[in-house]
């Protein structure tokens, strides 16, 4: 039962990894809504990001003293002024470690 | 113009720093699996076969916490369907590719690998040989998703929980948009999408990670008619 599940969910996942590229024609898409695809990065990661600093484990709200919030915003600074990947994760990381281990400890 | 190989190879370069929040990520999904009980090749055939990070987690925390099967698949369904969206902005540069490249390409679409290759595509649209950045950083994500995930399942949560590398993911996502905070119009959309997934996050089956886009996307639509 369980094997059957994972089949299937795998199933729904690669159709929706396979149907835009796949089984629709791009001339299907207006122009408007191609203008509006460019904002798909933009529209998505967002909702991925803000719950993970702003919810914790419980899934509740945190408080604006949350060690995260503060590694996310240094992640944001150094991010926007070094263009860079590895910087922006690891300066959050980082800043985040260093709250919850040396100023709450 | 660029070799095949060296565009694959670009793709694979340009998704390696994500490794930072993919590695730890896939170790700790593989680990919970075993803890929530399950049978060590089943857990990793989530890898193999569903291939998505908090969708195989989801999934087996709800099998594990008795819901119905139903409820569990239609959860992966949900999280999963916000690759309809990244199809749809990739197919402009697959469009011309045999429907079977497609479908094998199709199988290594992922979050990180969609970001970095849409970018690279965006900037280099008049190469061709274009899909090998696509593949280069699937196949790439793809098998450091295997190893990690592996290793979770074989050596258990090795990585101290007290590190909280959990937030290494929130912070994978800002790495990728956080150039796009330049221009004023994308962060608009970006806040719609943020604002909308508090607001929404406890909409069922997870919901919000594709209810929240769907609104900042209504608001990018509705802004650029206001522009005009």
């Amino acid at each position: 039962m369980t094997w059957l599940s994972i089949l299937l969910s795998g199933i729904v996942t690669y159709f929706s990894r396979m149907a835009m590229i796949a089984l629709i024609d791009r001339d299907m898409l207006g122009s408007k809504v191609k203008e509006v695809l460019n904002y798909v990065p933009a529209a998505v990661f967002p909702a991925i990001i803000f719950p993970g600093v702003f919810f914790n484990d419980f899934g509740s709200i945190v408080e604006f003293t949350d060690p995260k919030i503060y590694g996310a915003i240094i992640a944001l600074l150094v991010g926007f002024y070094s263009r860079n990947v590895i910087a922006t994760i690891v300066s959050g990381l980082l800043s985040y470690w260093f709250i919850i281990f040396f100023l709450l400890k | 113009m660029l070799s095949k190989s060296k565009i694959f190879l670009r793709g694979t370069t340009d998704v390696l720093p994500h490794m930072l929040s993919v590695i730890p990520f896939g170790i700790i999904t593989g680990a919970i699996g075993v803890e929530f009980g399950f049978d060590p090749l089943l857990v990793y055939a989530t890898s193999l076969i569903i291939f998505g990070g908090a969708s195989q987690i989801i999934f087996m925390q709800l099998l594990s916490g008795g819901a119905s099967s139903l409820v569990a698949i239609t959860s992966v369904g949900v999280i999963n369907s916000r690759h309809l969206l990244y199809g749809a902005v990739l197919s402009e540069y697959l469009e011309k590719l045999s429907l079977f490249k497609k479908l094998i390409i199709s199988y290594f679409i992922v979050d990180q690998g969609f970001a970095e290759s849409n970018k690279y595509l965006k900037e280099n649209n008049s190469q061709m040989n274009l899909h090998y950045h696509v593949l280069g950083g699937g196949i790439t994500l793809w098998f450091f998703w295997q190893i990690s995930t592996l290793s979770g399942i074989i050596l258990g949560s090795f990585i101290p929980e007290e590190l909280g590398l959990k937030f290494a993911i929130p912070l994978t996502f800002l790495a990728i948009i956080v150039n796009d905070l330049r221009k004023l119009d994308h962060v608009f959309v970006m806040l719609a999408s943020g604002f909308a997934s508090l607001i929404l996050f406890d909409a069922p089956f997870k919901s919000y990670i594709i209810l929240s886009p769907i609104v900042a996307l209504i608001a990018a639509f509705m802004m650029l008619r206001f522009k005009r």
